[in-house]
């Protein structure tokens, strides 16, 4: 669902200032910059596009665009279970520093052939590599089993997505993405990137991030929850009295 | 419809959890139990985070349990007396069983003890009622035979400090309840749930009380534990979702006084049957969970609560 509304026409600057020399550089928007999550909220349609603006002739190596978009990061424990005494239970644990909650990569083409690993390294585009799990071996013999699980889970959750050659792109130089957030969001800032590679390489990049928060009830709710816990509690105790005496009484009437 | 839960942090069709509301609301007006044994479990099954699981629903079975026990009132079914000579007792051991609960969670595996607690108590529970009552059943529907006295004298009722409950028409010690009500209360805490399941057993056949009053009583008694715990949550992780408690709500009172009329029409004996079955039913489920392989041996958990 777009809101409608907001199709704000955020042109970005040229570029950022070490990039300034670079022949080609981003120029991007977004059709919304902030997501209400509101009680009916079931998703929401993001719309990143913009053009490739340069100064010289294009060069031949192949033009590829790359967009994330990412959201909050959180640590994490991946649990394993195992057979003792006849019954399942957690053993092993394997802590992970920072995951983010939400990871969508859309691209024009697969990944591997228009990223190297050292500029996929550097700027942390595969969502392999924007999982942080720095003492991760320590824990446990096959640790990497565990970051394959989070990633397989994840993946199975419609948390993280790869969407390879679902990025437009005209005349190598205009371009669009689609990138559905699902319902089950997390509050925060979302952090949009955009990176434009010619052979492998990163010739540019430009970040943009989207504000998502609850709003209407959905916040007023949460913030009492948060500020006020005990006259939360309160009120949520008085309503499951009111709605419990309620009951009884328009039964006792409809009954008698 | 889909609803955005502003706690747990998920989208939920509303009318599924009107249905789950109102199922548990209607098992909970009928038998006496609160429900939480039922509605924990079918939350983490529809996708709620457990955190956010345990503490609604406790919400939630504070208001079937004041619906019942007004609808149980009108029958003069409720013994208050024996209510708060519980309550005292249940006090004192859910303050332990919080303790306790809290040693656990430092040493891991809290979870494994709460799944065992489950299947050891619901199991022990189950079958000693499904037992009793079918014996009894069989004894009522055999014409001429011994009527068995309405209550045994054991060694419980040669306690001192007795106590007359008019309501259940008994005078007995205060400590025998007061003991209940302290092995109801630290379980409570430490499974999170009510206690109704134990609770109902417990009256029926430790302390004698007819079947009639236990379960206005037990369910006056759910009132406060639960209130409690929830209280306990909202303030200490913040986990009390108040929309999701509310759409459990709904459905639940509604089904609450249906299962308490439904109650009104079936025979004692036949109740304890059912409640047996029922308790029966989910502590196989546990148990199996426990046994089978499941289907992913990986699991996520965040160390940060939502």
């Amino acid at each position: 669902m777009i809101r409608a509304l907001t199709l704000l026409l955020l042109l970005a600057g040229p570029a950022s200032a070490q990039n300034a020399a670079a022949p080609e550089s981003i120029v991007a928007g977004l059709s919304q910059t902030s997501v209400a999550i509101t009680a009916d909220f079931s998703g929401s349609e993001i719309l990143i596009y913009g053009a490739v603006k340069r100064e010289t002739a294009i060069p031949d190596t192949p033009l590829a665009v790359i967009v994330t978009v990412e959201g909050p990061s959180t640590a994490l424990t991946v649990r394993r279970k195992d057979r003792r005494f006849g019954i399942w239970v957690n053993t092993d644990a394997v802590t992970i520093d920072r995951a983010p909650s939400f990871y969508a990569i859309t691209t024009t083409a697969p990944l591997d052939a228009i990223l190297t690993d050292t500029e996929n390294l550097r700027h942390r585009i595969s969502i392999p590599s924007a999982i942080r799990a720095v003492g991760m071996s320590a824990e446990a013999k096959d640790a990497p089993l565990f970051l394959e699980s989070l990633l397989r889970i994840r993946e199975a959750q419609g948390r993280y997505k790869l969407k390879e050659g679902q990025v437009a792109l005209t005349e190598d130089t205009l371009f669009r993405a689609d990138v559905e957030l699902p319902a089950n969001l997390t509050e925060g800032d979302y952090r949009v990137r955009i990176f434009l590679t010619r052979g492998g390489v990163v010739v540019d990049a430009l970040e943009r991030s989207i504000n998502v928060r609850k709003a209407g009830l959905e916040r007023l709710i949460f913030t009492l929850a948060q500020e006020q816990p005990l006259i939360y509690g309160l009120i949520s105790l008085a309503l499951a009295v009111a709605a419990g005496w309620g009951a009884s009484a328009v039964f006792r009437l409809v009954r008698l | 419809m889909q609803l955005y839960l502003p706690i747990a942090e998920v989208s939920v069709n509303a009318f599924l959890l009107l249905g789950l509301g109102g199922i548990v609301g209607f098992l909970s007006g009928m038998f006496g139990v609160g429900g939480g044994f039922l509605i924990t479990p079918l939350l983490f099954f529809i996708g709620i985070p457990p955190a956010v699981a345990v503490a609604t629903g406790a919400n939630q079975v504070v208001a079937s349990s004041v619906s019942g026990v007004l609808a149980q009132m009108k029958r003069k079914a409720v013994d208050f007396r024996m209510g708060m000579v519980l309550q005292a007792g249940g006090m004192a051991g859910s303050g332990v069983g919080i303790w306790v609960f809290a040693l656990l969670s430092a040493a891991g595996q809290v979870d494994l003890f709460v799944q065992l607690s489950y299947v050891l108590f619901l199991g022990l529970v189950g079958a000693l009622m499904l037992q009793e009552s079918v014996r009894s059943l069989r004894r009522a529907n055999r014409p001429g035979a011994k009527v068995r006295r309405s209550h045994v004298h054991l060694w419980v009722h040669r306690l001192p400090l007795k106590m007359k409950f008019r309501a259940s028409g008994l005078y007995i010690s205060v400590l025998p309840p007061m003991m209940v009500g302290a092995v109801v209360g630290f379980l409570a805490a430490i499974m999170g749930v009510g206690g109704g399941f134990i609770m109902v057993p417990a009256m029926i056949y430790l302390l004698g009380m007819p079947t009639k009053v236990v379960i206005g009583t037990s369910l006056f008694q759910i009132i406060f534990v639960t209130a409690f715990t929830t209280l306990l949550h909202a303030v200490t992780s913040q986990t009390v979702d108040m929309v999701l408690a509310l759409m459990l709500i709904l459905g639940g009172v509604i089904g609450a006084q249906m299962g308490a009329r439904v109650g009104v029409r079936l025979k004692a004996e036949q109740l304890r049957i059912l409640l047996a079955l029922l308790v029966l039913a989910v502590c196989v489920k546990i148990a199996l969970d426990l046994l089978l392989r499941p289907a992913d041996l990986y699991s996520i958990s965040n160390l940060v609560l939502p």
